[in-house]
């Protein structure tokens, strides 16, 4: 029986034990002269039935799943000829691995043998046991689950407490699948930054002020050393965020005011819907307009008043970025203005302060918790954009503050480092993984810093 | 005992009948700080305000009763202008304050209100300090210019609030912190910290308990010494603890005005009568 057949007959088992359980409970209700006689609603007894049922089924299945390959693996081995064993692991593990493609329809490395043949059918016959033995298990489990429960089901039953502590099981379950994928993204980036670390040294990756990753391939290869040094890098990256968000954060902030203060109930119905429109125009499209209208517009400008503007400038991608992240500023500085009690409203204008005043000294600072947090939206997306980057500021890692200049971010960089043709274990390929874990830290902190402040200077008006 | 008196009154005076929606009364007081003639108020198409005209004489306190949905509340915000808040709503006649039409395209919002100060039924403190909360609205009007200008106008409002001996040592704590009356005594000191000339009341006591209760009253009692003083109460009780004429309202309309003691003693309208005595509301 496949897995998926498996499952759904779960459920279909579940669901049969939602109903017994509350039919039991409804017989017994009668019984006793009333649902109030039972301790829970008849619901809850069919729940736990139901969860009875598929749970421990559920977690059998689940533990098969686990050790399922290796058991077969372990039982096919040991089937194998004395000749075969005896080899080394290394040839022993092709073998396997060889028996298993064979096993599964796919190609296999060298020539096919006999005793290939024979190991993969038993292999074959194995899988088909394990299938059907795990079935049998969690039909059986799901069913005496099923039972135990049936017989347990007495108006005493607290059924409601039982069911709410594995919704809440099941509850702290789902808040904790972020917390461990954050752990695993942090534990995957940082093991092949430190493969990179054995090769280049921290400090002159975090503090080297020339990026020039290239390593050579052959020993008497023209141009042939790197420099890893991600400072002209990351300078590049806090440039353009900067400039976007001085652009993002007035206007965003400004034009929140303004719908959710001054712009009448229609206008505001349409004005806010098309705001967020611009958050969702693919970067790439954004990238065209950047480096097909703006960069030429800035060059051109800058031509007339002399000033020597290169085609590509972290002007051009940090403007485009900019408007492009309006909308995280805006749109949740507006919720939050809004959400600001009325009262507190008529409070300050009661006591004859002016729209502005009001703004300004009163709902601004109660709903600052949640401007910072579209302020920290927009600089994630600013520092984590790449597309624009690439087709408006260029790939050249200028150590420079001019924003007049081409520069690189640190995303451009990871980019076109994996895209790259060398091999995956040569520093090049691997300082994308020490960017992004430099990257990771420094956002980590961003967000550490701006919820300090928050903490610090929000107002509660609970 | 009460219901023999009531019935001694319904002997001696002839009630106006209950359908009869002219006002009942003397509107009009020797010395008026505020005089209402012919004040409609509209939501959109519903009206909520008929033709109510009344005085609000110097240092008195003049209560409003009714029950739910009368419009008082509405009437109170007209006085300050805070229904300009509320896109929908709209307001005909005459409100003079200080013998000025407050309703006159003239007249700006910001000084009326810092004039005709206004206490709501919620307290609601800025989130702010305590001494910000009386400090920012002398601010922003520029009454202050110094920090001991602002010391001292914070004392001495939150003094005349009654507040100050509670919350001298501990004025940099948010507002929102204080208990439910101290919030609304933090509100009354916000608001007569810019010397208004009219306070209005907007239900004050409604979210509090008896104690918290009987310091406001104890409070407006003594503010009346300064300022004129309009309270939306639905206790009666308070209304004839607290205030020296009484309004009373039903369905958009002003039915009698009297000193309380005449309202709450010898009402003159049925609508009044079967109000105070509890038949309804």
């Amino acid at each position: 029986m496949s897995p998926f057949l498996l499952l759904l007959l779960l459920l279909v088992l579940s669901v049969a034990g939602y109903f017994i359980g509350q039919y039991k409970a409804l017989n017994l209700a009668r019984k006793a002269g009333g649902a109030s006689r039972l301790h829970s609603l008849p619901v809850y007894y069919g729940m736990l039935t139901a969860l009875w049922c598929c749970l421990p089924a559920f977690f059998m299945f689940l533990i098969w799943l686990g050790f399922e390959q290796t058991i077969v693996t372990g039982l096919m081995v040991a089937d194998l000829p004395e000749t075969a064993r005896s080899l080394p692991p290394a040839r022993l593990n092709l073998l396997i691995k060889d028996i298993q493609s064979l096993a599964s329809g796919n190609i296999v490395s060298g020539e096919i043998t006999p005793l290939m043949r024979q190991a993969a059918a038993h292999y074959v016959e194995l899988q088909g046991i394990g299938k059907m033995i795990t079935s049998v298990i969690v039909l059986v489990a799901s069913v005496a689950g099923m039972l135990t429960l049936h017989r347990h089901i007495r108006p005493e039953l607290r059924a409601r407490n039982h069911v709410e502590k594995v919704v809440m099981g099941l509850l702290v379950v789902c808040s904790t699948i972020a917390i461990f994928t954050t752990i695993g993204i942090v534990l995957s980036i940082l093991y092949e930054a430190v493969r990179f670390f054995r090769q280049v040294p921290v400090t002159e990756f975090l503090f080297g002020l020339e990026w020039s990753p290239q390593m050579a391939i052959r020993e008497d290869q023209v141009g042939s050393s790197g420099a890893f040094g991600a400072v002209p890098v990351f300078a590049g990256t806090i440039l353009i965020s900067a400039i976007a968000m001085l652009v993002a954060a007035p206007i965003g902030l400004m034009s929140a005011i303004f719908l959710s203060e001054y712009a009448d109930k229609r206008l505001r119905a349409v004005a806010k819907p098309m705001l967020e429109i611009l958050a969702g125009v693919p970067t790439v499209v954004y990238g065209f307009f950047a480096a097909l209208v703006v960069a030429p517009m800035i060059r051109g400008s800058g031509a007339q008043i002399g000033i020597d503007v290169s085609s590509e400038s972290a002007l051009a991608a940090g403007l485009v970025m900019g408007v492009m992240i309006i909308p995280f500023v805006s749109s949740l500085s507006d919720d939050v203005i809004n959400a600001v009690p009325q009262s507190l409203r008529d409070g300050a204008y009661s006591v004859g302060a002016t729209r502005s005043e009001t703004i300004r000294h009163v709902l601004v600072p109660a709903a600052l918790p949640g401007i910072v947090g579209g302020l920290l939206l927009a600089v994630s997306r600013a520092i984590g954009e790449t597309m624009i980057v690439v087709m408006a500021a260029g790939l050249s890692a200028n150590l420079t503050a001019n924003p007049l200049q081409a520069v690189t971010t640190v995303t451009v960089q990871i980019v076109t480092l994996l895209v790259g043709d060398q091999e995956f274990d040569s520093p090049k390929t691997l300082a994308a993984f020490a960017l992004g874990l430099v990257l990771f830290i420094g956002t980590l902190f961003l967000n550490i810093i701006a919820l300090t402040v928050v903490r610090k200077y929000r107002e509660r008006y609970e | 005992m009460q219901e023999v008196l009531k019935q001694n009154i319904v002997e001696k005076r002839i009630l106006a009948p209950r359908d009869s929606r002219k006002t009942i009364g003397n509107i009009n007081v020797p010395n008026p700080r505020m005089v209402c003639r012919n004040v409609n108020v509209y939501y959109g198409d519903k009206q909520a305000i008929r033709n109510v005209s009344i005085d609000i004489g110097c240092n008195e306190v003049l209560a409003m009763i009714g029950p739910s949905g009368c419009g008082k509340s509405t009437f109170l915000r007209c006085l300050n202008r805070m229904n300009d808040t509320i896109d929908s709503c709209r307001v005909t006649g005459e409100i003079l304050f200080d013998g000025r039409d407050i309703y006159d395209p003239s007249v700006d919002v910001v000084p009326l209100r810092a004039q005709v100060g206004m206490v709501f039924q919620k307290p609601n403190p800025f989130p702010k300090s305590i001494y910000e909360n009386v400090a920012w609205a002398p601010k922003i009007h520029g009454i202050v210019e110094s920090k001991s200008d602002t010391d001292e106008i914070v004392e001495s409002s939150l003094q005349k609030a009654g507040l100050w001996e509670e919350v001298k040592d501990r004025l940099d704590q948010p507002g929102t912190g204080l208990s439910g009356g101290q919030q609304q005594r933090l509100c009354i000191a916000r608001a007569i910290a810019v010397s208004p000339e009219v306070i209005l009341m907007d239900e004050p006591c409604s979210a509090l308990d008896p104690i918290a209760t009987a310091k406001i009253e104890d409070l407006i009692e003594e503010l009346r010494a300064q300022y004129t003083i309009a309270i939306v109460t639905h206790s009666m009780q308070q209304a004839s603890r607290v205030s020296q004429r009484t309004a009373f309202f039903h369905l958009g309309d002003l039915i009698e005005v009297g000193t309380t003691e005449t309202i709450f003693t010898k009402p003159s309208h049925q609508l009044t009568e079967d109000y105070i005595t509890g038949r309804y509301g």
